[in-house]
């Protein structure tokens, strides 16, 4: 039922753990099943140079994660923010419709991330 | 790689000395068995032979057995079949929480055309208090409905008891026995019940033929109305080589239960304690010991159950779980859920079926793949012991 893009991310995920002193850590969690994705971020002006992830979750959750971090490496905080969670999924050649809505769980979590970056990046410059 | 197959309460291989007796009714012995000529002769004769092997290995009559195609037909036809016969006497009918679909969805169905359900709870093993039944009896109540032995967990129910306090009562007792035959013994008048569901293909049958068992004097209205075939309850020209598989494989199943169920016993509790011995937070569902002995159920904390799934299919094992994920509705196992297991364990639980083929070499193979896997995924995993789950 999975490509084998899927499968290769699923049984080989990229950037799997926690980043030391992250500039942003983002969680996301599934309300149609309960799964957990938690991204890790680090950024040097304003780019983002590396992402980890840990994720409870499917093989489709796994993959859009693995996914995710490799796609946003290297990306400007703003074209980070422009992933869509189909981009996602497309990258993957595609998911099969029930699982859908475990790609949202990797937009919501790099989104949660840039915002945590955004807020302390507010707090250190009001500091 | 190795081949482990699993998933025996899903399905089983068909045995092939039931293959071999079905074989000569596809192109021999073919003739209709409503007909008068010699094979068609031929042919009801085999359906004869099979209604009583079915009937002699659970202590029924021959006239007390309906063939049907399977499981789920049996258990619609015994619901709608006594509620529609009897619903001038009441409209009250009393399942459990942890039946198999073919039976709770048959219940939406019905209540939905005016019958009052009433879902009784189970303990944390799963098992269903007789004691309770008898407390939702009403003078409206026309029919109780238990499984036998649970397919997700094992579960094995209380059966007789129930059967004792519903049969006091007056009312009509059903029993989904389709994971307990070859597994435990079924006997209609030891467990008091007055229907009961079998299916050919959880005991090395073919696909698409099951059995329901009618005690005699039961008021059941028919289901498929057309010719007169078995005794006008279920009408339709008969699956002649699945009836007669069926007749072999009962009979099978019933007499190398005890040998079988003794080897099932070790290889599981083989399997039991070498995950929990081995594996951290792990823990067995459904009841240690009122277990189908071929039924381990396991949580796997701070990992999701269709992950381990794939992996495991990876390494050629083949599993099922009751995962969120896995099913189609995205909701946990309703079985799970009524045990009041928490939802992030039943998203962990991985179920391992064993089969009469497994073998030693089998479960050590799964011992020897599975503790990476879970170590592999738990790494992966935001959980962590201790943590707050609630994120
Ligand atoms: S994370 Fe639950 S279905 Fe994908």
């Amino acid at each position: 039922m999975y490509s084998d893009k899927v499968m290769d991310h699923f049984q080989n995920p990229r950037n799997v753990g926690e980043i030391e002193n992250p500039d942003g850590v983002g969680t996301a969690g599934n309300p149609t099943c309960g799964d957990i994705m938690k991204l890790y971020i680090k950024v040097n002006d304003g780019k983002i140079m590396d992402a980890k992830f840990q994720t409870f979750g499917c093989g489709a959750a796994i993959a859009t994660s693995s996914m995710v971090t490799e796609m946003v490496k290297g990306k400007t905080i703003e074209e980070a923010l422009r992933i869509s969670n189909k981009a996602v999924a497309e990258a993957l050649d595609g998911l099969p419709p029930i699982k859908m809505h475990c790609s949202v769980l990797a937009e919501e979590a790099l989104q949660a991330a840039i915002n945590d970056y955004n807020e302390r990046l507010t707090k250190k410059n009001n500091e | 790689m190795r081949f482990v197959y699993l998933d025996h309460a899903a399905t089983t291989p068909t045995d092939p000395e039931v293959v071999k007796e079905m074989l000569p009714c596809f192109t021999e012995s073919f003739g209709n068995p409503s007909t008068l000529y010699k094979i068609g002769r031929e042919a009801k004769k085999a359906i004869t032979l099979a209604r009583d092997k079915v009937a002699v290995a659970i202590g029924a009559k021959s006239e007390e057995i309906i063939f049907t195609s399977g499981g789920t037909e049996s258990d619609n036809f015994a619901l709608k079949g006594v509620a529609f016969a009897n619903e001038q006497k009441g409209k009250h009918i009393i399942t459990s929480s942890v039946e198999h679909h073919a039976v709770l969805e048959t219940c939406k169905f019905l209540a939905k055309n005016g019958f009052e359900i009433t879902y009784l709870p189970v303990d944390k093993y799963g098992i269903v208090d007789p004691e309770d039944v008898r407390k939702a009896v009403t003078d409206k109540t026309i029919l109780v409905s238990v499984m036998q032995a649970n397919n997700e967990v094992g579960t094995i129910e209380p059966i007789a008891e129930t059967g004792k306090i519903v049969k006091e009562k007056g009312i009509y007792f059903h029993t989904d026995a389709v994971q307990a035959i070859g597994a435990v013994p079924v006997n209609v008048n030891d467990l008091n019940v007055d229907l009961l569901a079998l299916s050919a293909h959880k005991f090395y049958g073919p696909k698409g033929v099951g059995a329901l068992y009618i005690r005699k004097g039961t008021r059941m209205m028919s289901l498929i109305n057309g010719g007169h075939q078995e005794r006008r309850r279920r009408a339709g020209t008969e699956n002649v080589p699945g009836i007669v598989g069926l007749g072999k494989a009962i009979e099978l199943a019933v007499s190398k239960m005890e040998e079988r169920s003794k080897q099932l016993t070790f290889l599981r509790d083989k399997l039991i304690n070498g995950i929990l011995d081995n594996i951290e937070n792990v823990r067995l569902n459904g009841h240690p010991e009122k277990r189908l002995p071929n039924n381990a159920n396991f949580s796997f904390e701070f990992v999701e159950g269709e992950s381990m799934l794939l992996n495991l299919d990876l390494v050629g094992v083949a599993v099922s779980s009751g995962s969120a994920c896995t099913s189609d509705t995205l909701e946990p196992s309703h079985v799970l859920s009524a045990m009041k297991v928490p939802i992030e364990i039943a998203h962990g639980s991985v179920r391992f079926t064993l089969g009469k083929n497994t073998t030693e070499e089998d479960i050590d193979y799964v011992l020897e793949v599975l503790p990476p896997i879970i170590k592999k995924l738990r790494q992966m995993s935001p959980l962590r012991e201790g943590l707050d789950l609630n994120v």
